[in-house]
C-alpha cells in the first residue's frame, strides 16, 4: 500500500517537470503542458475506473455515476468526499440549425472546499495563476473515470480562492 | 486504492517520458533527477513522521531505510545484505516492487530502469541529511531477475557550508 504523501509528491514533481521543459512559456505552450497533464490523468483514471469496486452498483441515472465520482472515486483517490455537487441541466433546443449553439445538457459542477493537491500551496489568492496546473491531471482522472463507465464528457477546473476549487463536468451526448 | 494509484500514476509518467525523450539513458536520466527533486521534499515528510533520530553510522541508516521508509511509504520491507568489508556499500533487495505492478517492459526498451525514481529519491534524500550516496539497480524483476536489487554506496559525509564571510 503506497502511502498517500507519495501521489502527492509526484503529481507536484510531474507538473514542475512538464512546465519546466516547456520552450514556449507563451499560453500556446501552457496549453500543451496542460494537455500533457489532462492526458495522464485520463489514463489513470480509465485503469482506476476498471478497477473500483463497482459490480454492486447499478447506474440508475446519470446522477448517480456523478454520485459515485464524489463518493467512491473522491475516498479512493483523495481520502475526502467531493464537499457538493450541483446539477445545471438546461434545455436542449429544439431545432438544430446549421450554426446553432447546442445548450450543455448534463452539466455538473463538483466542489472541494480543501482539495488535497491544492492545500499545500498556500491558502487565498496567493499562486491563483499557479492553480491550473495543479488541476489539469485531476480533470483527465475524472474524464478517464467516466470514460470507463461509458460516459464521455469534457471536464474542467477552476479556482476562486485556494484551495477550494470546482470541476465541472458536462456530459457529452453521443 | 492510493497504492494503485501511484502505481498507475508512476507508470503514466514513465510512458510519457519515454515519448518526450528518444533514447531510454535520457529516460533514465530524467526519472533519477525528478526522484531526486522528490526525495529533498520528502525527507521532511519522513523525519516529521517516523521520529527516527540522527543515524551514527551507515548501517543504521540502512535498517531505517529499508526498516522504516520503504516500509512507511511503499509498504514493504526490503532485506539487507551484501555489506561491503569497509561497510559503506549495501544492498537492498525487494522481493516484490509495489511500482511495477501491472507493467512489462516493451522488447524496445531494454535499456530503460524503470524504477529509476527510487534512486533519485534516495540520493536525494539523504543528501538533506549529509549524506552523498549513490543508489543503482543492480538487479530488476522486469528484466527477468528473480528479484529488485539497490546497490548503495556511500561517497562522503557533505558538510554543512558556511556561506562566504560567515564564521
Amino acid at each position: 500500500m503506497a502511502d498517500p504523501a507519495l501521489f502527492e509528491f509526484l503529481h507536484t514533481e510531474m507538473v514542475a517537470e512538464l512546465w519546466a521543459q516547456d520552450p514556449d512559456p507563451g499560453p500556446g505552450g501552457q496549453k500543451t503542458s496542460l494537455l500533457v497533464l489532462e492526458g495522464m490523468g485520463f489514463r489513470v483514471g480509465q485503469a482506476l475506473g476498471e478497477r473500483l469496486p463497482r459490480e454492486t452498483l447499478t447506474f440508475r441515472e446519470e446522477l448517480d455515476i456523478l454520485k459515485f465520482l464524489c463518493k467512491d472515486l473522491w475516498v479512493a483517490v483523495f481520502h475526502k468526499q467531493m464537499d457538493s455537487l450541483r446539477t445545471n441541466h438546461q434545455v436542449q433546443a429544439p431545432l438544430r440549425l446549421p450554426g446553432t449553439l447546442l445548450c450543455p445538457q448534463g452539466t455538473y459542477v463538483l466542489q472541494d472546499n480543501s482539495f488535497p493537491l491544492l492545500v499545500r500551496m498556500a491558502s487565498g489568492l496567493q499562486y491563483l495563476e499557479e492553480a491550473p496546473k495543479f488541476l489539469a491531471f485531476t480533470c483527465g482522472l475524472l474524464r478517464g473515470t467516466l470514460s470507463t463507465l461509458g460516459v464521455k464528457s469534457l471536464v474542467t477546473a477552476s479556482v476562486a480562492a485556494l484551495p477550494a476549487c470546482k470541476f465541472q463536468v458536462v456530459i457529452q451526448k453521443l | 486504492m492510493s497504492s494503485e494509484l501511484f502505481t498507475l500514476t508512476y507508470g503514466a509518467l514513465v510512458t510519457q517520458l519515454c515519448k518526450d525523450y528518444e533514447n531510454d539513458e535520457d529516460v533514465n536520466k530524467q526519472l533519477d533527477k525528478m526522484g531526486y527533486n522528490i526525495g529533498v521534499r520528502l525527507i521532511e515528510d519522513f523525519l516529521a513522521r517516523s521520529n527516527v533520530g540522527r543515524c551514527h553510522d551507515f548501517r543504521e541508516t540502512a535498517d531505517v531505510i529499508a526498516k522504516v521508509a520503504f516500509k512507511m511509504y511503499l509498504g514493504i520491507t526490503p532485506s539487507i545484505t551484501n555489506w561491503s568489508p569497509a561497510g559503506d556499500e549495501f544492498s537492498l533487495i525487494l522481493e516484490n516492487n509495489p511500482l511495477v505492478d501491472f507493467v512489462e517492459l516493451p522488447d524496445n526498451h531494454s535499456s530503460l530502469i524503470y524504477s529509476n525514481l527510487l534512486c533519485g529519491v534516495l540520493r536525494g534524500a539523504l543528501e538533506m541529511v549529509q549524506m552523498a550516496v549513490e543508489a543503482k539497480f543492480v538487479q530488476d524483476t522486469l528484466k527477468g531477475d528473480g528479484v529488485t536489487e539497490i546497490r548503495m554506496r556511500f561517497i562522503r559525509r557533505i558538510e554543512d557550508n558556511l556561506p562566504a564571510g560567515e564564521e
